[in-house]
């Protein structure tokens, strides 16, 4: 942050207002205008239950954003500033909001369900980000992993390099193909750099998957990364660059779907948000991981051996309650025969992991995404299942943290390794 | 010029037309802000059913959250209420709403809407409680919701001090502040957060053509 904080902090403070200007769009405005502060949206979020201090509630977090809002866009934003009812934001303002914008969201939308106004604060705290981004207001390690997602693809260290040298390593380990860059192939194949560094055996799941089902695949080393940290920190046109790759790698190989993996994010950037940012209707089809499965499940190329176990599912936020998708894995875990156990909170009411929205990656955030973690525990415990799954490793790496934190006895699997353990064949 | 003419005459053009000009400007600013297209493919192609879904289910809270927040809820919906009941069928209101639009409907018995007069006054004392003694709520407010609570209290208050119980009559003192308070509120209504009777609408609208496209519920 040396280089940021040499900055004059007037130009930071403007282009901070640039950016938030930019992001008044009908929808934020409308959504700004119409919050009657009740103040309901606390009662939803895991940082504000787990610590009952009301700086956490959601729509307070977006205080620097909404007096931006009032003193330049608003309706009465000339009457605001001729009686000085909106005082200018200051550097010192957002410096003290960082911590709200990135340490203690995660976007993850639960606030969004109980608002009676139906404010996506989670939108509206993306867009504050952008402006935070374009005051160098970004959490370090953050900004750091969303560079180098920008400049080496991948935000953990998973270059192209990386990656070959990984999926060869598996090949040979686990005898399965892991067809890279081929010139042709239905489905593009794409990873998150979590699967790749830490959990590689997603990988192998995935080819064994693909191969079971005899689907024609591919991972392009162009685009290979689903992950996108340009969304999470806040730098729009880092978003931009990083959905760009893999519609152009999906282009280039013709292919008729792009398959994200097992991370939430990565979903709404590319499912929900890709066409946004690539300017016009993507050209295939994007699915989840788990809403690819279920897809093949549907069709009867998945031939499984029943898992005669109890089992409870974690909702990745960006999947399900703000992706819609919240029922294909369940349609996969049937598939397995397996006994579901649902969570009190679950679907699209699931509590959140607690380190969405790029949390995991600010260290600084331990202490209080850990508080958050003990609300998931809690419910899990009270389902009494065996086994744990989600379709997000993200979400994963958040559990397997909390879990060594707290000494918990539950370890998190994927679901597309628990379907590739039980393929028949 | 007596106050209760001051009140009947300038004083409330003065407020309806800041009212309907104050609403106007807003709701036009709000709507010319940019709107971006959504270019991602729909899982759910309905728009007008998805706005419809988003605007009415919102009308009760959650299920998952109806321990958390239903007394707020329930004190919110029992002065709404009453303030509909009060100013929608309490017949000299109704005589004055026909005035300006010429436009009437039968009364509920007087008995009823003074209940709801009471009703309302306690419901939005219990409303204020609850803004000064939650910490959530009190970090969240400022000058709007507070002043916006006065100018809807301060109808309601003067409207009931100005029936005279003695002689079933109605003081025109009383009546001519009454009819002052309520031309505060409305010279308030397009400024602050009283405008939610209507954006309320728009922005679940949104939220639920936006999320229903998605096949989710948020």
């Amino acid at each position: 942050m040396s280089l940021e904080s040499d900055r004059p902090a007037p130009e930071r403070v403007a282009a901070a207002m640039s950016a938030f200007v930019r992001d008044f769009t009908r929808e934020a405005a409308v959504h700004m205008d119409a919050c009657i502060r009740c103040g309901h949206c606390a009662q939803a979020c895991h940082f504000y239950t787990s610590t009952l201090d009301p700086r956490y509630t959601p729509i307070y977090k977006l205080e620097p954003f909404l007096h931006a809002y009032r003193r330049t866009t608003a309706p009465w934003a000339p009457l605001a500033r001729l009686l000085g009812a909106e005082k200018k934001v200051t550097l010192g303002e957002l410096e003290s909001w960082q911590e709200l914008i990135y340490d203690a969201c995660t976007m993850c939308g639960r606030c969004t369900l109980v608002c009676p106004m139906g404010i996506d604060i989670a939108a509206l705290v993306s867009r504050a980000r952008h402006g935070m981004f374009a005051a160098g207001l970004v959490p370090e390690d953050l900004r750091a992993a969303a560079e180098r997602a920008e400049n080496e693809m991948s935000p953990l260290g998973a270059t192209p390099k990386v990656l070959k040298e990984r999926i060869d390593w598996l090949e040979s380990e686990h005898d399965i193909k892991i067809p890279l860059d081929l010139p042709q192939a239905d489905v593009l194949m794409t990873f998150s750099s979590v699967e790749i560094m830490k959990y590689p055996d997603s990988l192998v799941a995935v080819a064994k998957v693909f191969k079971h089902a005899g689907e024609s695949w591919t991972v392009s080393t162009k685009g290979y990364e689903a992950t996108n940290f340009g969304m999470l920190s806040g730098n729009r046109d880092w978003q931009h660059d990083l959905s760009e790759r893999i519609i152009d790698a999906a282009i280039a190989c013709k292919a008729k779907t792009v398959v994200l993996p097992e991370c939430g994010h990565a979903y709404g950037a590319l499912r929900w948000e890709g066409a946004n940012m690539h300017g016009a209707p993507l050209p295939f089809e994007v699915l989840h991981i788990s809403e690819y499965l279920a897809s093949l499940a549907r069709k009867g190329k998945l031939r499984l051996k029943p898992l005669a176990k109890s089992l409870t599912f974690h909702d990745p936020c960006q999947v399900s309650r703000r992706g819609g998708a919240s029922q294909a894995p369940r349609e996969v875990l049937a598939a397995l025969g397996v006994d579901l156990r649902e969570m009190g909170d679950h679907a699209d009411a699931a509590w959140c992991c607690g380190g969405g929205g790029g949390v995991v990656a600010i260290k600084r955030a331990d202490e209080l995404r850990h508080g958050a973690f003990r609300i998931k525990m809690e419910e899990i415990d009270a389902t009494g299942a065996e086994l744990l799954a989600s379709s997000c490793a993200n979400c994963r790496l958040s559990f397997d943290d909390g879990a060594a934190h707290y000494k918990w006895n539950k370890s998190m699997q994927g679901l597309t390794e628990l379907v590739a353990e039980r393929l028949e064949g | 010029m007596t106050l209760l003419e001051f009140a009947r005459g300038p004083a409330l053009t003065v407020a309806l037309t800041v009212f309907v000009v104050g609403v106007l400007w807003r709701i036009v600013s709000l709507a010319t802000r940019p709107a971006p297209p959504d270019r991602s493919a729909p899982r759910v192609d309905a728009a007008a059913a998805e706005a419809l879904h988003g605007i009415v289910r919102r009308f009760w809270p959650h299920p998952r959250f109806g321990a958390r927040i239903g007394f707020s809820v329930f004190i919110g919906y029992l002065y709404h209420i009453g303030l509909a009941v009060i100013v929608f069928a309490y017949l000299p209101h109704i005589a004055f709403i026909r005035k300006l639009i010429g436009v009437g409907w039968p009364a509920l018995p007087a008995p009823v809407t003074y209940f709801a007069g009471g009703v309302t006054m306690f419901a939005l004392l219990i409303a204020l409680m609850l803004r000064l003694t939650d910490p959530v709520k009190r970090l969240l407010s400022r000058f709007d919701d507070y002043f916006s609570w006065l100018v809807i209290f301060l109808p309601v208050a003067t409207g009931m001090a100005a029936f005279d119980s003695a002689t079933g009559g109605f003081n025109q003192n009383y009546i001519a502040v009454h009819l002052l308070t309520v031309e505060l509120f409305l010279l308030w209504f397009p400024f602050g957060k009283l405008m939610h009777a209507g954006l309320a609408f728009w922005s679940r609208g949104i939220t639920g053509v936006k999320y229903g496209r998605r096949g989710a519920m948020p």
